[in-house]
């Protein structure tokens, strides 16, 4: 085996600086779980395109950066400067995570309604550790995860959210991630939990920004367990700054009878992977994973899901569309695994990508597993410039070709936002949308 | 040159993908009249309508398109559109993910800019289109509805006859607007039309049957086959072409 890279071997050296003043590091599972997720992640190292999982999206310019711990006080955030997503009429909570760190003074959670508690990670580890013995994960035995484990290793704070049995709020609870980065190039590895118990209804809407033009690496690994009969609705929005390399990660774990919908935005970053897991738990289970990406020059995003059909009649829904300009590059991997005992197992997915250069390039890699016999499965992808006879069709009617071909893309990529139940973050994510495309009307 | 000749279309020559389909086109229409151009399947029919509203892939190899006077070839079809050129589409294309309601609303500001009127804001269109939808049989969910996606054969052409009542052209061209529409959708349609003609406004209107010009009266029929026009009358030429077919035509081009 080859001595460790330089990337890794950095991350190893923080490790050991900083492992003693991590916040939980008295809790002795907890010290023992970093341990051995460091171990994992410096035995596996850095995924090369040898390695199945990480074939498309290389790393080679993350590897380059001397990335240091963020620390808390680095930044000069202020509540003036914070971007704001949704509209005033949504009257949303809103916690702002600055450099993985929750900032309650930028944050505003008023009252929260009762039965939802929202605490640091930090805070948990004293408060509440045995909340969090066995539900952290080292990651360390899972080679297609090598940053999750790095999460694990070095996770120093976090959002840790709870919504009671049978609460139900209508507000979407917005958590901003925000990165100050000026600069060293930092890294970060927020780790966040949320919890829906049974019966439960609610909506999530992560923001990720930048501020600042430097570099920096966003590794976060987030949480979910549905208990039975939540439904939670969980949309995110990466927008990074250009010089930002986002890697996240998501379990989710669904009991029986929830609804899990999801919907993922990226536009950000240099680049940008989004890797999705959801074990569809219990019978009854359903989820919906959806995403739209947007990239244009040299970016590159990756969004990497699994749906695992692990009981009996579940459902899952799954559409993914992209739009690179440019030089850019979408990878989409999506997986569906229908396990033994999942009769009756029903999942779609489908993957559609409108490349608008001859430079811009896809790699989309559906792959459905399926172990037992009586169940509905397919999946689609597809690969597409814009069609010349819309675009036709639309000139032939008086509007200029650059508006023409702006509407095109706006309207394939809306056709996939309208799956957003939450109509302020539709709206939102739709502003995103047009915002990307760019002015209309030689404005 | 006259000044109330609307299109004069001069030995028109254009082929696709290589092959050769008008072949020296002749034919002129005065504001205000209705002219019908009919011919047999592979005539070069729809090769006439894309050229004149300007659609990619047909090249003209010889002759010229006069549009009030000045040179219509060298148009965008944007620009075709801004000076009141309609294409009434054979086969009218889906645009999922915009809505009927913005698609005209776009459609109708382009034109208004580039016609130098100041844009209709939602309300002046919403008020502006309520007009023109209702005699259509046109629902204001249809509107709301991605264009053309999920359409009836008869909505997709009464779609197309809303565009061009909001569009206010000055040449409209109905590419074989009867296709696929049973009688009662023809007259829906066809009242449309008719509405529509004015002392300003010319029309072509290319068909294969004699049936839409019994609603659509036209002032001339052409015959045209072969990439020629192969015979030019008044309206009785459509009944005579029903009761003879086309062979006697074709086998004369």
């Amino acid at each position: 085996m080859s001595a460790p890279s330089p990337i890794v071997e950095r991350f190893a050296r923080q490790y050991d600086a900083v492992k003693a003043g991590l916040p939980g590091a008295e809790l002795g599972w907890l010290a023992d779980l970093r341990e051995r997720a460091l171990a994992g992640f410096v035995a596996k190292g850095l995924p090369t395109p040898k390695t199945e999982a990480w074939k498309y999206t290389n790393l080679n310019a993350l590897a380059r950066l001397p990335f240091v711990a963020a620390v808390a006080a680095e930044n000069g955030v202020t509540a003036a400067k914070l971007p704001r997503l949704l509209s005033a009429k949504a009257d949303s909570l809103r916690l702002v995570v600055v450099n993985g760190r929750p900032r309650p003074d930028l944050s505003e959670l008023g009252k929260l309604p009762s039965g939802v508690t929202i605490t640091s990670l930090a805070a948990a580890f004293k408060s509440e550790p045995a909340l969090l013995e066995g539900r952290l994960g080292t990651f360390g035995a899972m080679p297609d995860m090598p940053f999750a484990a790095l999460n694990a290793a070095l996770m120093a704070d976090g959002v840790v959210l709870r919504i009671g049995a049978d609460v139900s709020i209508d507000r979407p609870i917005e958590l901003l991630y925000l990165a100050s980065s000026a600069g060293e190039p930092v890294s970060y590895h927020p780790r966040n939990l949320i919890f829906a118990e049974a019966g439960s209804q609610a909506t999530i809407v992560e923001h990720h920004a930048g501020i600042g033009d430097g570099a920096y690496f966003a590794n976060g690994v987030t949480h979910i367990a549905l208990e039975s009969g939540a439904t939670l609705r969980h949309y995110k929005l990466e927008s990074e700054g250009a010089q930002a390399f986002h890697i996240a990660n998501r379990q989710v774990r669904l009991a029986r009878d929830t609804t899990y919908e999801s919907f993922v935005l990226a536009n950000g970053g240099r680049l940008a992977r989004d890797e999705i897991t959801v074990v569809l738990d219990g019978p009854g289970a359903r989820c919906r994973l959806d995403g739209a990406f947007m990239a244009r020059g040299r970016q590159l995003i990756d969004n990497t899901t699994v749906i695992d059909h692990a009981a009996p009649n579940t459902t899952s829904r799954e559409i993914y569309k992209g739009v690179l300009d440019d030089q850019a590059r979408g990878v989409f991997q999506g997986r569906i695994v229908v396990r033994p005992d999942a009769q009756k197992a029903d999942g779609q997915q489908t993957s559609r990508t409108l490349l608008l250069s001859p430079g811009a390039e896809i790699d989309t890699k559906p792959q459905l597993e399926i172990y037992a016999d009586d169940v509905k499965c397919s999946h689609g992808a597809a690969v597409a410039e814009i069609e010349e006879e819309a675009l036709f069709y639309l000139r032939s009617r008086g509007i200029p070709e650059p508006d023409a071909r702006q509407m095109l893309v706006e309207a394939f990529l809306d056709d996939v936002v309208d799956q957003v139940a939450c109509e302020p973050v539709r709206e939102a994510f739709r502003d995103v949308v047009a915002g990307w495309i760019g002015p209309k009307g030689g404005a | 040159m006259r000044v109330d000749i609307m299109l004069e279309i001069k030995n028109l020559h254009a082929s696709a993908d290589g092959k050769h389909i008008l072949k020296g086109i002749d034919l002129a229409i005065e504001a205000g009249e209705v002219h019908a151009v009919m011919g047999p399947n592979g005539s070069g029919k729809s090769t006439l309508s894309y050229v004149l509203s300007g659609r990619e892939g047909y090249e003209v190899t010889a002759g010229s398109v006069a549009f009030k006077g000045r040179d219509l070839l060298a148009m965008t079809p944007e620009e075709r559109a801004g000076e009141g050129v309609f294409l009434a589409f054979q086969y009218p294309v889906e645009i999922p993910g915009v809505s009927g309601t913005n698609f005209l609303k776009t459609a109708l500001n382009a034109i208004r800019n580039y016609r130098g009127l100041p844009e209709l804001d939602a309300m002046q269109f919403v008020k502006f289109v309520r007009q023109k939808t209702k005699a259509l049989g046109i629902t204001d969910e249809m509107l709301k509805r991605a264009v053309n996606v999920g359409f009836s054969g008869g909505e997709k052409k009464r779609n197309e006859i809303l565009q061009m009542a909001v569009l206010e052209p000055v040449l409209a061209i109905l590419d074989e607007t009867d296709s696929g529409l049973d009688i009662d959708a023809l007259r829906l349609v066809a009242d449309g039309v008719n509405a529509l003609r004015s002392p300003e406004r010319s029309m072509l209107v290319i068909t294969h049957y004699q049936r839409l010009l019994s609603y659509i009266v036209p002032d001339r029929v052409h015959i045209l086959a072969n990439g020629r026009i192969v015979r030019s009358g008044g309206k009785e030429l459509a009944l005579e072409l029903e009761a003879k077919g086309y062979a006697e035509f074709v086998a004369a081009a």
